[in-house]
């Protein structure tokens, strides 16, 4: 019974009182290019990005496709790439995660007024792991836990598909899960949308053209957040919700 | 000497035995104490060539190889070494390799309705008045991968678990055997994504070898400093998996809560919560923060022991976990369990164990439990979770930043041709072996994966016969299995 109580009170009050204001210390986060010209024919980052996420001149970056492992930072001969502790990445158009020179820019989520009014005070949601290699389900599951807490927030995982508001797929969607992917999709009630969690979901990621992958299920129904990362933080991930949910409005 | 198993062989010295002789050889290696490792495939012109590594009981690896026409194939090799079983089902299931005398040759990964040869194996089934069937998955009532259990039951008894996977089946080794430099450590980061560091090192070091690169020990230190990270972070998940299966919220909130502070340390060094990124051929990217570090790791201890004190000392806990999921140690020799399983059953094998490296001057002393059920697993995690912990306090102070060879993403220099490296990093789950194999021009050709799930999936089919349906969740927490890892 002490013992429970010492437990309790290691645990203190509420990890992080505001999600919304973290920022995760050390955290290799959204990247930021400089418009200082590229050296002559220079392809440094194009040629060491291990899933073709950068294009240049100029140098564009897609966060869909990005895994943060931030190799092209050093290959730049120029510095024009750094990473930031920024969070704030996920997105509702997919051409917003692509990361232009300049200033950093914040993509928005827009889930649309409809959606909003409906889930903006209770969001249940249904993860399916389609090739999903643990990375982003442990992130999603680290939502709920006491540091992040995110069902203060009425965002709560529910077990049946027919419980469920969104549809949160992670992995590149396997062959073999296209099927099941498709049977939890049509057993959720209207109104209903897709969250793709991960560059692996967004675009393929590392698996982009795997002999094993089938991604024909985005192509029926194209993702209404997109949450870029390998994996997502999880505060990347609460702020794309609580943004789509109009709690930063 | 590293702190890994790595083991180097020039293709023309690499013994290559006609298949009787190679299976004879495997036969007497065992019989003298010798441990199946792995065993792969590869075709070439002349048909198909498979190698097999054992384990000498000083640690050292043997690889032996036979050239095969898949259509004559062999004797297989799982009636002498069960553990080899699933390494078999592999071979036949994607080289076409006839295997004589193999009991249960059910492809190891399903891959939907193309695949003629699953039809051959349908789920074993029990017939009876009294019994019943119940089939879960692929997608299950949580956040975690997917796989297929189907159980043969009666009443709450379980007489038969089968377990099918192949739903997170990507093709990574297609991937990998493409031998793209920048993509070899990033695709292997994502082969079971909460053991990134392990794999990353075992591919890492694999290439380090044939580059005939050696490192400094203060890049071993920080890349063992990650693993062991790496190590507290997913015993302490597990931990809070189980305190959640049986129903024990103090534990689950609290070994959810320090398993935030672990990874948050791995990310002050290395940017990612889950060493994404860090480990590169050549080098380690962290930015050194001893005293973060030590923060840390003196916050988990003492937390962690108030946990473990109130998790372990719980006779509901006790009396939930106890005699559950059993294996004894001959099954679990039998079939090859590697990691905490196997150290759960009482057979001390751990590739730390005499390991060099940043492993020397700090050894990781290996221990066991003898009751093979799932209160010894979870003890087990405990214990190498404060095991970790004292050898993390103790490194620390020693981080520093090493400037890399190369930049990550660039080559590690000209690989040695026509060789064989095999590398085995001890995981979290067990040891991880990538095998790479490079051709005449010093070309990765073949990039073997095997992840300690492949080997483990059995012990848990195993053990959940006779226990209540309602086991199985706690079951298959205490293994904590990657589905990834085993459909590659």
């Amino acid at each position: 019974m002490w013992k429970l109580l010492q437990l309790r009170r290691e645990q203190g009050r509420q990890a992080i009182p505001d999600l919304r204001a973290a920022r995760p210390e050390g955290f290799r986060g959204l990247p930021v290019i400089a418009t200082t010209p590229c050296a002559d024919g220079c392809r440094a980052c194009v040629d060491v990005c291990p899933t073709a996420a950068i294009t240049a001149p100029p140098v564009r970056l897609d966060l869909g496709r990005c895994t943060l492992c931030g190799a092209c930072a050093p290959a730049c001969p120029t510095g024009k790439i750094a990473f930031t502790p920024e969070v704030a990445m996920a997105a509702s158009r997919r051409d917003d995660l692509v990361v232009t020179e300049g200033p950093p820019r914040v993509p928005e989520v827009d889930i649309g007024a409809a959606l909003r009014r409906r889930f903006g005070r209770s969001l249940k949601l249904r993860q399916v792991s389609a090739g999903g290699c643990n990375g982003c389900e442990l992130e999603l599951n680290a939502l709920a836990n006491v540091n992040f807490d995110i069902g203060r927030h009425g965002i709560e995982w529910v077990a049946s598909p027919r419980h469920a508001d969104a549809l949160v797929v992670s992995g590149p969607i396997t062959r073999t899960m296209a099927d099941a992917v498709q049977l939890a999709w049509d057993a959720m009630a209207e109104p209903r949308f897709v969250i793709a969690v991960g560059a692996c979901a967004i675009s393929g990621g590392l698996y982009d053209g795997a002999p094993g992958v089938d991604r024909g299920f985005f192509d029926r129904q194209p993702p209404l957040i997109y949450v870029p990362g390998c994996p997502p933080h999880p505060l990347t991930i609460a702020r794309a919700l609580l943004a789509a949910l109009a709690r930063e409005r | 000497m590293s702190a890994l198993v790595v083991h180097a062989v020039a293709l023309d010295e690499l013994p290559v035995l006609e298949p009787r002789a190679w299976r004879n050889w495997v036969k007497g290696e065992l019989l003298q104490g010798s441990r199946p490792v792995m065993l792969w495939g590869r075709r070439v012109d002349a048909g198909v060539e498979v190698s097999v590594a054992l384990q000498r009981a000083d640690r050292g690896l043997d690889v032996l190889r036979t050239t095969v026409d898949p259509a004559h194939g062999y004797f297989a090799l799982t009636e002498v070494a069960l553990a080899l079983h699933g390494c078999e089902r592999e071979l036949h299931e994607t080289l076409g390799v006839r295997l004589t005398g193999h009991p249960w040759l059910k492809p190891l990964r399903h891959h939907g309705q193309t695949q003629a040869e699953m039809a051959a194996y349908p789920y074993y089934r029990l017939d009876g008045k009294c019994v019943h069937e119940v089939a879960v998955g692929p997608i299950h009532a949580g956040v975690i991968e997917p796989g297929s259990f189907r159980f043969q039951c009666s009443g709450e008894l379980v007489h038969h678990l089968e377990i099918q996977l192949g739903y997170q089946h990507r093709g990574v080794e297609a991937l990998l055997d493409r031998g793209d430099p920048r993509r070899a450590v990033p695709l292997v980061e994502t082969i079971a994504g909460d053991a990134s560091v392990a794999h990353a090192w075992a591919t890492c070091a694999a290439l380090e070898r044939l580059a005939g690169v050696t490192l400094a020990p203060e890049v071993e230190l920080a890349r063992a400093t990650l693993l062991e990270l790496e190590r507290v972070a997913m015993h302490l998940a597990g931990l809070a998996g189980l305190a959640t299966d049986v129903g024990f919220v103090p534990g689950a909130s609290t070994y959810g809560r320090l398993r935030t502070t672990a990874i948050n340390t791995t990310m002050r060094l290395c940017g990612s919560r889950f060493g994404r990124g860090a480990l590169h051929p050549g080098g380690v990217a962290i930015t050194p923060d001893p005293a973060a570090v030590a923060a840390a790791v003196a916050l988990l201890t003492a937390h962690g022991a108030t946990a473990d004190a109130c998790f372990f000392g719980s006779r509901v806990v006790q009396h939930r976990l106890q005699g559950v999921g059993a294996l004894t140690t001959a099954q679990a020799q039998q079939i090859g369990l590697v990691g905490p399983a196997a150290r759960a059953c009482g057979v001390a094998l751990d590739q730390r164990e005499g390991a060099g490296g940043a492993y020397a001057a700090r050894p990781i002393a290996v221990t066991t439990e003898p009751s093979g059920d799932c209160w010894a697993r979870a003890r087990m995690r405990g214990r190498e979770l404060t095991a970790s912990l004292a050898w993390l306090a103790d490194a620390a102070p020693a981080l520093t930043a090493v400037p890399a060879r190369q930049p990550p993403g660039q080559p590690v220099g000209a690989l040695a041709p026509s060789h064989l490296v095999l590398a085995l990093a001890e995981s979290w789950r067990g040891e991880v072996v990538h095998a790479l194999e490079t051709d005449a021009a010093g070309r990765v050709v073949r990039h073997k994966v095997q992840d300690p799930s492949l080997r483990n999936w059995l012990g848990l089919a195993l053990g959940m016969r006779d226990n209540e349906i309602s086991d199985f969740p706690i079951c298959n927490k205490s293994y904590d299995l990657s589905y990834c890892g085993n459909d590659l």
